[in-house]
């Protein structure tokens, strides 16, 4: 159990996919704008990196460990989550369509996330067992749910701020995530697993 | 040799590869069969006609949500649209069936005119320009709380470009432009932006709730609710609460007399010129317009012809609405005045 919590710290805040990892960076910076779209995106991002880390650790686990086929794990892995992601979209707009207007716009970016993906190899790399997937999948979307939540929160603010302009938009934003990522190196040597 | 060793796993990476294909192909058409949404051409239709401005002034999420609700539900009103105005009311009430009812325009009116020279500040503020930063500082640097910091965040938010701020730092609204849609409203962080009727031309531009003696103190042009304003109008529109007068937009008849009576000028005029009124031949002679009238310009013999003083008419419209036969012209609402006459003779005639 507590190795459990400690694979959660670990992936949420030691080893965070955008502040030490510098991954995903085209979604964080896309949706931080607005706190509303970042908190939208938080959720659906969370919800599909456990379902993907679920599905793809039964198809690695039982059809391409056993036949020898790793690798193909990123090709697979890449197909496996573009057609659980769009199918979900196509059924939760029928079965649930407010879900579906508040979240569904958010789906068709999570194919492309490079998160999404790097979970899935994370997980087959270290050779989880089917719990400890689903517990890295939940605590990478919770670190990833939290940049862009602060992200969002110091966005919505520097908005108002008078920011010169060749660092207006995008610069200051990847200034930002430098200091922030400079806090998180904090994090570092905190769990050794 | 190499190739007879490949050999299975070619096998089974074609049939994994080949079988997850085929997998979420199948599942996928599958699923969009199943789970087809049947959306309404109308909704699209709509959505075209709508400006697409999305700014929610019709309390929709947006154009989209807007168009949805509006083809899905008898009970939203076709005309909801502010910045498409008449003309995008009647296309949607044409594409929807429903009927269309022109909306009356709706302008952002400052309710301040306490500007850089006739405001005082409390301290210097130097932090970043933009007034929901400003309020932050100890609610802003005007010593006035209830007026317009100045900061244009209005301006800034306006998605039509109708608002500018002055060289007294405070903002102007270009009706031409102003659709009534509410952003700076709700950007404002003082409030003291109010959406208004087009036709309610005379209004209070202060909110500030403080004592008479303290709202001189703070700014030249503030409401220090000594009530003259209420003594002198003949429809009872304003009253007094927390020494603050307001004015009733639905008594107000946008006469203006109290605009001239208000000793520290804080009731503002939107009428930029007030015509004054003159007396047609049609005139009978019954003298109401000499009872009426607040500034004693209208008079003359009984059954003969009035006249009205130029000189002394302030152009306030009281005599053309209160005359019987609409004998008195020239005044801002007598196009609107006769307009009525009109409908109700026609209204009678066809009865």
């Amino acid at each position: 159990m507590l190795k459990l919590f400690e694979l959660i710290v670990a992936a949420s805040l030691v080893n965070n996919f955008v502040f030490t990892r510098y991954l995903g960076l085209c979604i964080f910076m896309g949706v931080t704008k607005k706190m509303e779209t970042a908190l939208g995106m938080s959720m659906t991002f969370t919800a599909v990196m456990v379902i993907s880390a679920a599905i793809n650790w039964v198809a690695y686990n039982f059809v391409m460990e056993p036949y020898h086929l790793e690798f193909l794990k990123i090709l697979v892995f890449v197909a496996i989550i573009a057609g659980f992601v769009q199918s979900a979209d196509t059924i939760m707009r029928k079965v649930s369509p407010g879900l579906y207007y508040k979240l569904g716009i958010y789906l068709a970016l999570i194919i492309t996330n490079c998160i999404i993906l790097a979970v899935p190899l994370t997980i087959a790399e270290s050779h989880y067992n089917f719990i400890q997937s689903l517990v890295f999948g939940l605590g990478s979307g919770l670190g990833f749910a939290l940049a862009l939540i602060i992200m969002a929160s110091i966005r919505e603010k520097l908005e108002l701020a008078d920011v010169p302009r060749p660092f207006q938009g995008l610069p200051i934003a990847f200034i930002l995530t430098g200091l922030i990522a400079l806090a998180f190196v904090g994090f570092s040597g905190l769990i050794t697993l | 040799m190499f190739l007879h060793d490949a050999l299975p796993v070619l096998k089974f990476t074609l049939a994994f590869l080949g079988g997850l294909g085929v997998f979420f192909g199948i599942g996928l058409a599958v699923a969009a069969q199943k789970f087809a949404v049947q959306t309404d051409p109308k909704v699209e239709q709509v959505r075209n006609a709508l400006p697409g401005a999305n700014c929610g002034a019709c309390g929709f999420a947006g154009c989209q949500s807007y168009a949805e609700a509006v083809v899905a539900s008898t009970g939203v009103a076709p005309n909801l649209c502010a910045p498409g105005k008449a003309a995008v009311a009647e296309q949607v009430a044409l594409i929807t069936g429903k009927k269309a009812e022109a909306k009356e325009p709706e302008f952002a009116r400052i309710m301040c005119q306490g500007g850089k020279s006739s405001a005082v500040k409390k301290f210097v503020y130097e932090g970043v320009k933009d007034c929901r930063a400003a309020i932050l500082a100890g609610g802003g640097d005007k010593a006035c709380r209830y007026g317009c910091l100045g900061y244009g965040t209005c301006a800034k938010v306006c998605p039509f470009g109708a608002i500018t701020m002055t060289d007294e730092d405070l903002p102007f609204v270009d009706i031409t432009k102003c659709t009534g849609c509410r952003k700076c409203e709700a950007a404002c962080p003082v409030k003291v932006i109010e959406v208004l009727p087009a036709s309610k031309e005379v209004l209070v531009a202060c909110h500030s709730k403080d004592k008479g003696i303290d709202t001189r103190k703070n700014c030249k042009v503030g409401c220090i609710g000594c009530g003259m304003c209420v003594k002198v109008c003949p429809f009872e529109a304003p009253s007094m609460a927390s020494n603050l007068s307001r004015i009733d937009i639905n008594k107000c008849k946008s006469c203006g007399l109290c605009v001239g009576k208000c000793p520290t000028g804080a009731i503002k005029d939107y009428i930029p010129q007030r015509p004054k009124a003159f007396v047609k031949d049609n005139c009978i002679g019954c003298n109401i317009c000499q009872k009426v009238c607040p500034v004693d310009a209208a008079g003359g013999e009984l059954k003969k012809k009035h006249s009205i003083d130029q000189a002394k008419c302030i152009g306030c419209g009281i005599c053309t609405a209160k005359c019987p036969v609409q004998a008195i012209d020239g005044t801002f609402n007598a196009p609107e005045i006769f307009q009525a006459a009109q409908a109700k003779k026609e209204l009678k005639a066809s009865a």
